[in-house]
Parts: structure tokens; C-alpha cells; sequence
């Protein structure tokens, strides 16, 4: 099957020409509205899959804005999408259509709903560029599209004093983040008198500006990804957002992490074997730079949740964890390049990725759920809701098993090739691991005793179960995680190992455009 | 379908819920050993604690911020270091930023 190959810039256009109708279609009606967003985010996602299909099956796509000739002067930007770019989109999509299926009953109490879902498509449609794009300029563009629409969302409920101030940090963060991604992309230009990545990549000398914008590249998307001690905004971001803000910001922080990979792995993938300082190849110093970050954020994280009360803010601190598991996986993966363990390291790593997702954020949406029906966010004020929350104290404890990387859960699947690999690596790396996944699980533990556990409370007697939009936004997401967990191989050779090898054959990104003469 | 290779092991969740339905098979047949026979309503039924009277149910809920007690006072340490750290300020968050990019920037550059 053949599909147009102007996909990849539909991808982006639908959520961004949906964002700026949805106020026109919300002056008619607030269902309509609703129904419309939902339907660009089903066409939408519908159309990543189809763009997936043909990217596993027939190789990279490429879609160029502007000048097709490459006579002078060029005015022209790239959309290259690899497996890696589509296993993100595919994620960013599923998570957006969630997310918004549950705003239908979650939101509806609420003003500004046509602002609310305008910013959720624009966030979508930065996400997605972020992806998709072949080019560093345009990646800058999207990744400020993104941080825009994210803060206002975080700081949507203005009437509550820590949303408008979390929003204040997350701009300014992203704001700090974005200038010196900027200030990289710039040294690159004008080194290279290029912007696109395969080309940069295709003419990098890794001279002594290289390894400046290499260290401003990782350092500043690392913060955007809630790596610590860079990972402070995120809590507060995700702990005084809407529950479903906090999963899309889930995406977006994931697509920060996306860049990292891009950075390393494609733009200075020809450097990676460059003998570095202290006689070291540069994917080894720069993988153990990654694995130290990716330790702290998990011992840090899992610890810092585990004397939270604030049930959004400890799940935060558990997506900082997860986060390092993530990153765990990518160094080793790019430390032991081009060995066995290696390799089983970056798709354990890449699987975490898609884990991570569903499974923070089926937590989150547990977390909105509870405030939904309790109006409460503090552990200390719930108890005993398993008796009247059946359904999402099912759901939370998929969640929990999931996110601890209890068997048979996705998320044992990954931490598994994480674990086995970085043990190769070095022991005491999986040791940490291992112990700090225990810790995850006694914290949620916690969370499922004090929250749905114990007697009854008075104040609870009343509490229902909640709208059936909730319940079927959290079942999809609890379904594609024991899907995963007990499919992990279809998902591993199917989407993980494609995303993968596209990371480590970056020669076939650089020459789709060089040699292709695109 | 369901088995994913590691390297230096394998994981099959199908093999793995077997043998969980077979635990807890087992463990159903155990408890069929056990007195099936109490009496509701009596002293049987009601919680032991160490003789003293029982609570009314709703304050015998332990508070979340009262959980792992143990392991939180055994690290005090290193808590009093991590909230420290977590000021909740946007200048100090920069500043973290800043200086892991010089640490990265001096190893790398130099």
C-alpha cells in the first residue's frame, strides 16, 4: 500500500489547522468542539499508523517545504522520518487522543475549554514536528511551539496560586533550555552554512565548537527531559496541571528525550568513534556522562517520592525515575556501542520509552480520577476507596505493577533488557537498579494503601465510581500495557528494533538526503 | 510471539502466569486444610491488639505520611540534603542547569 507522500507534513498540519478552528467550532457548540478535536486526533493518529506501516516496510520518508531544486538560494525545510521519529509519533498520538477522550468528563466543569483544547492540538502539533523534523532550525521551532502551549496549560487552572507559578518555571526553564539549543544551532550554521541534520551530520568534523554545541545540545534537552539534578520544574509542572496536561507533558518531555537520541546518535553519529580526551572514544565518555545523570535521576527520584504525600507530585517524582531508567539504557546502549549488550541496552532503553508512557501516564489519569471524585490530592486525606472506585482501583494497580516492572506488566519487559544489559556492562549499575525498582514498588504501595486501602471514611461515603469517558480513556491505556506485557517480542521486532537500528545505521539517515541528492 | 531473547536470558510472560495459576493453585488447596468453622458476630471476628480496646474503623487507618516511618528516619541525612536541594526556587533550578553544563562543558572541551 503506497500513501501520499505528503503525510508526514499532514501529520503536523491537522492538529494545527484543527487548533485554529476549534474556538471557531466551540462559538457553536461545546460537544461539537469536543467531538472535532477528537476526530483530528483519530484522523491524525490513524495517519501515523499508516506512516509507520510504510516506514517499516519500505525504509525512511522524506517530505521537503519549499525549494525541491538545490540551486541557490535553498529556502526549503525537511521532514525526515525514520523508525525512531514514528515509534514517537505513535506514542505522542496515542497519549493525545487519551488525554483528550478523558477531558470530555474530567474538564467539563470548566471555562475556557476552547482555549484548553486549542493548546492541547498546538502542544500536539510541536510534538510531532519535534519528531519528524530533518532540520535543527525547525526543531528549535517546534520545541518552543511545545514549551508555549505546555505552560499555558500547566498554569491553566489560574484560581490555583501553584499552577500560575509552575507555569512561571516551566517557561522559564524552557525558555533557558530553548536559548541554548539555539545558541548550538547557530555555532553549527555557522560552521557548516547548513541546518539540516543529515547534512550536518554528513560534513561533521567535531572540532572544538562541535563538541561546544554537542555539550549545549544534550545539556539543555536533558533538562527538558526531567534529567536530574535538572528535573526540579518537573514536578511542579506535573504536579499542578491538569491530570491530563500531566500525561500530554508526558509526550512532550519524552520528546525532548527524542532529541537527545537524535543529537548523539544521528547529528554526531560520525563522531561517536573520535578519540576523545583522556583516550577515550567519544560514545564511551559521553555514554557514562548519560548513565551518571541516568543513576542520580533514579535514586533521586525514587527516594524524593518516596516521602510524598501530594499524590500528583509522588507519581512526578516516579516519572523522574523512570526517566533515568530510560537514559540507563541509552548510555549503556551508546558505552558499549557496537557490542551484543549494547544493543539489547538501547532497546531496552527505546522500549522504556513507549512504557514510561502508558504507564505514568495511566497513573496520572488515577491521580485525576481520585480528584475527580474526592476533590483530594493529599494521601493523608484518602482511604478506602477500592469500596466505591472499582474500576480505577483496577486500573491503578495495573498501573502500579506496570510502572514498578512487576512481571507479567510491560514495564518488566524493558526493565529486564535494561537490567541484563547494564549488568554486562557493569554490575553495580543493574544492582542500583534493581534495588531503586523495588523502592518504586514499595512507593506505590504505599499510594494503593492509603488511598483505596482501609475502612471506609465517612467523608468517601458518597464518592461514585467516575464517567464512563474516564474509565474508557484509563481501559485503553491499561489494555496496551498488559497487550505489552504479554506480547513483548511483536513489540520488540516490530517497532523497538527498527527504532533501534535506525539510531545505530544513522548512514542511511545522512545518505537518504546527501546521497539521494534531496 | 511471547518470548523476548536478552542476551544471556530470556522472559516468557506466558511461562511465567503458569506458574502463578500452579502457586496459587497450591495455595488454595492449603487453605482447605483450614478450620472452616467461626463463629460471626463474637469475639473471634474482632482484631487483637495486645488487649487494648479497639478504635472506631476510620482512625484505624495509618496516614500515608506515617508509612516507612524506619527507612524515612534512617536516612534523615540524606533527606535534609535532598529538600535542601528541592527549593522550589526557578533561579536555583537554572543554576543546576548551569552547572551541569560546565561540568559536562570541562570534561568534554578541555
Amino acid at each position: 500500500m503506497n500513501i501520499p507522500e505528503y503525510t508526514p507534513a499532514l501529520i503536523v498540519a491537522i492538529p494545527l489547522i484543527g487548533a485554529f478552528l476549534t474556538p471557531l467550532i466551540s462559538r457553536v457548540h461545546d460537544k461539537l468542539r469536543n467531538i472535532f478535536v477528537i476526530l483530528v486526533l483519530v484522523i491524525n493518529a490513524s495517519l501515523v499508523f499508516l506512516l509507520a506501516y510504510d516506514i517499516l516496510k519500505n525504509g525512511i520518508q522524506t517530505y521537503i517545504f519549499g525549494a525541491r531544486n538545490l540551486s541557490y538560494p535553498i529556502v526549503r525545510i525537511l521532514f525526515e522520518v525514520d523508525a525512531m521519529s514514528i515509534f514517537m509519533a505513535i506514542i505522542s498520538s496515542i497519549i493525545v487522543l487519551v488525554a483528550v477522550l478523558y477531558s470530555w468528563s474530567f474538564m467539563k466543569n470548566n471555562t475556557g475549554l476552547d482555549k484548553y483544547y486549542t493548546l492541547i492540538l498546538l502542544l500536539t502539533a510541536g510534538i510531532l514536528g519535534m519528531v519528524m523534523t530533518g532540520d535543527m532550525f525547525n526543531f528549535f521551532v517546534f520545541l518552543e511551539i511545545t514549551s508555549i502551549a505546555s505552560c499555558a496549560l500547566i498554569a491553566f487552572w489560574t484560581s490555583q496560586a501553584e499552577s500560575v507559578e509552575a507555569g512561571f518555571k516551566y517557561i522559564v526553564i524552557s525558555a533557558m533550555g530553548a536559548l541554548f539549543v539555539l545558541f548550538a544551532v547557530a555555532i553549527l550554521y555557522g560552521q557548516y552554512d547548513a541546518l539540516n541534520i543529515a547534512q550536518l551530520a554528513d560534513v561533521m568534523q567535531y572540532t572544538f565548537l562541535d563538541k561546544i554545541a554537542l555539550v549545549l545540545l544534550i545539556v539543555a534537552l536533558a533538562m527538558k527531559a526531567g534529567l536530574v539534578p535538572m528535573h526540579m520544574w518537573l514536578p511542579d509542572s506535573y504536579g499542578s496541571a491538569p491530570s491530563t496536561i500531566s500525561l500530554v507533558l508526558v509526550g512532550a518531555t519524552l520528546a525532548s528525550l527524542y532529541g537527545v537520541l537524535r543529537v548523539v546518535f544521528t547529528l554526531y553519529g560520525n563522531a561517536l568513534s573520535t578519540i576523545a580526551n583522556f583516550d577515550v572514544a567519544v560514545n564511551v565518555f559521553i555514554g557514562w556522562f548519560i548513565i551518571a545523570l541516568a543513576i542520580l535521576s533514579i535514586i533521586v527520584g525514587v527516594i524524593m517520592a518516596l516521602i510524598q504525600t501530594d499524590f500528583k507530585r509522588l507519581i512526578a517524582f516516579g516519572a523522574v525515575a523512570e526517566i533515568g531508567y530510560m537514559f540507563l539504557g541509552i548510555g549503556a546502549g551508546l558505552a558499549a556501542a557496537g557490542t551484543a549488550y549494547g544493543n539489547v541496552a538501547l532497546q531496552g532503553g527505546i522500549f522504556h520509552i513507549f512504557n514510561d508512557a502508558l504507564d505514568v501516564g495511566l497513573l496520572f489519569l488515577v491521580a485525576g480520577a481520585i480528584y475527580y471524585a474526592t476533590k483530594e490530592r493529599s494521601l493523608n486525606s484518602m482511604g478506602g476507596l477500592a469500596r466505591n472506585m472499582k474500576f480505577t482501583t483496577v486500573f491503578f494497580i495495573i498501573g502500579l505493577l506496570a510502572v514498578a516492572g512487576m512481571p507479567p506488566m510491560n514495564g518488566f519487559a524493558s526493565k529486564l533488557l535494561i537490567y541484563e544489559s547494564t549488568f554486562q556492562l557493569n554490575p553495580i549499575l543493574a544492582i542500583v537498579a534493581i534495588l531503586c525498582s523495588i523502592l518504586l514498588l514499595a512507593m506505590f504501595v504505599k499510594v494503593f494503601y492509603s488511598a483505596f486501602m482501609g475502612p471506609e471514611l465517612p467523608k468517601f461515603k458518597k464518592v461514585k465510581e467516575v464517567p464512563k469517558s474516564m474509565l474508557f480513556a484509563m481501559g485503553i491505556l491499561a489494555t496496551i500495557i498488559v497487550i505489552f506485557g504479554l506480547f513483548p517480542e511483536i513489540i520488540l521486532n516490530n517497532i523497538v528494533q527498527p527504532a533501534a537500528d535506525a539510531l545505530l545505521g544513522y548512514s542511511e539517515y545522512i545518505s537518504q538526503v546527501v546521497a539521494g541528492g534531496i | 510471539m511471547f518470548t523476548i531473547e536478552t542476551g544471556s536470558g530470556f522472559w516468557n510472560p506466558i511461562v511465567w502466569i503458569i506458574a502463578i495459576i500452579i502457586a496459587y493453585l497450591l495455595i488454595y488447596i492449603i487453605r482447605g486444610f483450614g478450620k472452616t468453622h467461626y463463629k460471626k458476630g463474637t469475639e473471634q471476628v474482632k482484631s487483637f491488639l495486645s488487649g487494648n480496646p479497639e478504635y472506631e474503623k476510620e482512625k484505624m487507618q495509618v496516614k500515608a505520611s506515617n508509612l516507612y516511618w524506619g527507612f524515612t528516619t534512617s536516612l534523615k541525612g540524606l533527606y535534609a540534603i535532598l529538600k535542601k536541594m528541592h527549593t522550589g526556587n526557578a533561579t536555583d533550578y537554572v543554576l543546576w542547569f548551569v552547572v551541569i553544563l560546565a561540568i559536562f562543558l570541562l570534561i568534554e572541551v578541555i
